[in-house]
């Protein structure tokens, strides 16, 4: 059976893949190694992880301004996440998303997006519609 | 978005390549944040450090300056956050060639397109500070906390893209910190024990970034006895901006949209939160312990201002730091004109510490400085870096001024 999530009308093209879910906050400056393509803050929930063609799914994002720039960057080198979901976004991390043309969506309708869904869901990442849909 | 006909014609491309890149941009992001419209905008302010821009963003710089013939397509003056490399000494401090070729072809196509390179995050304090309702585009967390808070200027945070969008364009779409309803206090802090010196109000902005947790919530605070210092504002909104992605704080009686508490809320509907010096230790322990071996000591994030540049040289004068411990002092071109000037930077420089220029300390490849110096154990007096670093491998520790130096001098935590 499928599930319907509502958000707010997203950030680039429509997309699917494989779910890495937290309950944490995102930088790609505070927490990623963009070399190696893992998450490297020891703090991090997803330490250790590979985030590289995965739909991320966090709370919200944090600090700084580099994201912008670094999400580029990562999409050039085919080492960044597939799509990004969040409860609710800076406006970096929207910003960076419309320059690499990463999917993103946030502000959903039905409460928390990490409890929503679950690492491994295969799931559609619809900006345009404003919709993610867990297959 | 409402567009207007000087809008929709750069949006067509009648202005020129850079407007209408600039354009699309901004209505994509705009849209995602439901901005009615634009508003112009009198400064803009961009980070391009290399580490961040890496290959892909120098090719773009490039790009967008290879179009450039004569005039600058910048509608705004526009400035540059700090760099990824000191020129005048990246191999001494540990980085290599390739990464200065590609500072050189950044630093080249940012000049074509006519940006200023003050390559500064203290320009609040040292270039051009915005005035009361200024909006503005700035690209530092550090720099817009500072400019909507202690000056009340009107900034979102702008990654570098979306910063040289607004630059090109002259505006930015209205969003955000640029809507007066998103200024308005959503949480309520009062402080029962007063900070005292920089890394406290590190610590404390920390501690109530913290406490909020997203770009959405804006925190307001009671208590404070003492109008702080611009060097304590900066290192507490520079905190909690990182601990939090906060953009703005009030502090009632102090900063100028709250001149009273009921100015930026309303009373009756915030719950009361107290801080005590508990909660800051909360904090301040995650970070070091005394007795551990230090690496590195690191006085950065945000850069010095002259006068924490002459207090590192007050602290420094006729003490030699430990052969196995490295001092990093990173500050503005304008401020180290200044120090070289006053013989601040001698006074610093021969204690074995390096001062650099134009940099901070976590925007120049701080891994692979790491790994090329052997570097793990960091100290310093910045609440906003030590919450940054571990991610690039180090552990983290944190002290005041004056413990950092005396620990330099130790090689350990004192």
């Amino acid at each position: 059976m499928t599930v319907e999530l509502k958000c707010h009308r997203g950030i680039g093209e429509k997309v699917q893949g494989i779910a890495l879910v937290a309950h944490d906050n995102f930088s790609a400056r505070y927490d990623l190694n963009r070399i190696a393509g893992v998450f490297s803050r020891p703090q991090h929930l997803l330490y250790g992880q590979s985030y590289v063609d995965k739909i991320l799914v966090l709370n919200t994002s944090k600090g700084g301004v580099a994201s912008a720039w670094m999400l580029y960057e990562m999409k050039s080198r085919a080492m960044a996440p597939k799509a990004i979901l969040f409860n609710t976004t800076n406006t970096i991390l929207a910003q960076g998303a419309a320059m690499a043309n990463i999917s993103l969506c946030d502000r959903f309708d039905d409460g928390d997006v990490t409890a929503l869904i679950k690492t491994g869901d295969h799931i559609v990442v619809d900006p345009g519609e404003g919709l993610v849909t867990i297959l | 978005m409402k567009l207007t006909q000087e809008e929709r014609s750069m949006l067509a491309g009648d202005m020129g390549e850079h407007k209408r890149w600039a354009m699309e941009h901004m209505i994509q992001v705009g849209n995602f944040f439901d901005a009615p419209d634009f508003v112009p905008i009198s400064q803009a302010h961009m980070m391009a450090d290399t580490e961040s821009l890496g290959e892909a963003g120098v090719e773009f710089l490039e790009y967008l300056a290879e179009m450039v013939e004569e005039e600058s397509p910048l509608a705004v003056p526009m400035l540059t956050d700090p760099r990824g490399i000191d020129l005048s000494c990246y191999k001494k401090f540990g980085q290599n060639d390739e990464m200065a070729k590609r500072e050189r072809r950044a630093i080249n196509a940012c000049k074509k397109l006519g940006i200023l390179m003050t390559d500064t995050c203290i320009n609040y304090q040292i270039i051009m500070p915005p005035v009361k309702g200024d909006h503005v585009a700035f690209g530092d967390t550090g720099v817009v906390i500072y400019s909507n808070s202690v000056l009340g200027a009107y900034t979102n945070f702008e990654g570098g893209p979306s910063a040289l969008a607004a630059g090109f364009s002259g505006r930015t779409p209205r969003y955000g910190l640029h809507l007066q309803e998103n200024r308005m206090a959503t949480k309520r802090f009062v402080i029962k024990d007063q900070p005292n010196g920089l890394t406290d109000w590190g610590v404390l902005g920390g501690y109530i970034g913290r406490m909020c947790g997203s770009y959405w919530q804006i925190p307001v605070i009671e208590g404070i006895d003492s109008v702080p210092s611009s060097d304590d504002m900066k290192h507490f909104g520079a905190a909690m901006a990182s601990f939090g992605s906060t953009p703005l704080f009030h502090i009632v009686g102090i900063t100028p949209e709250a001149p009273t508490l009921s100015a930026v809320c309303s009373e009756s509907n915030l719950e009361v939160n107290e801080i005590t010096s508990e909660h800051l230790d909360s904090l301040r322990n995650d970070f070091g312990k005394k007795g551990d071996k230090i690496d590195v000591v690191v006085f950065a994030a945000p850069q010095l201002s002259l006068v924490e540049m002459h207090d590192v040289a007050n602290l420094l004068d006729g003490k030699t730091i430990h052969e196995d411990t490295a001092v990093i002092v990173c500050t503005a071109p304008a401020v180290g004109a200044d120090c070289d000037r006053l013989g601040i930077t001698q006074r610093i420089e021969s204690s074995g510490a390096m001062v650099l220029r134009g940099t901070c300390f976590y925007q120049q490849y701080a891994r692979e400085v790491a790994e090329a110096r052997g570097w793990k154990r960091l100290l310093s007096n910045s609440t906003k870096i030590v919450n940054i670093i571990s991610g690039y491998g180090y552990e983290p520790a944190l002290a005041s001024m004056e413990d950092c130096v005396a620990s330099a001098i130790a090689g350990e935590i004192v």
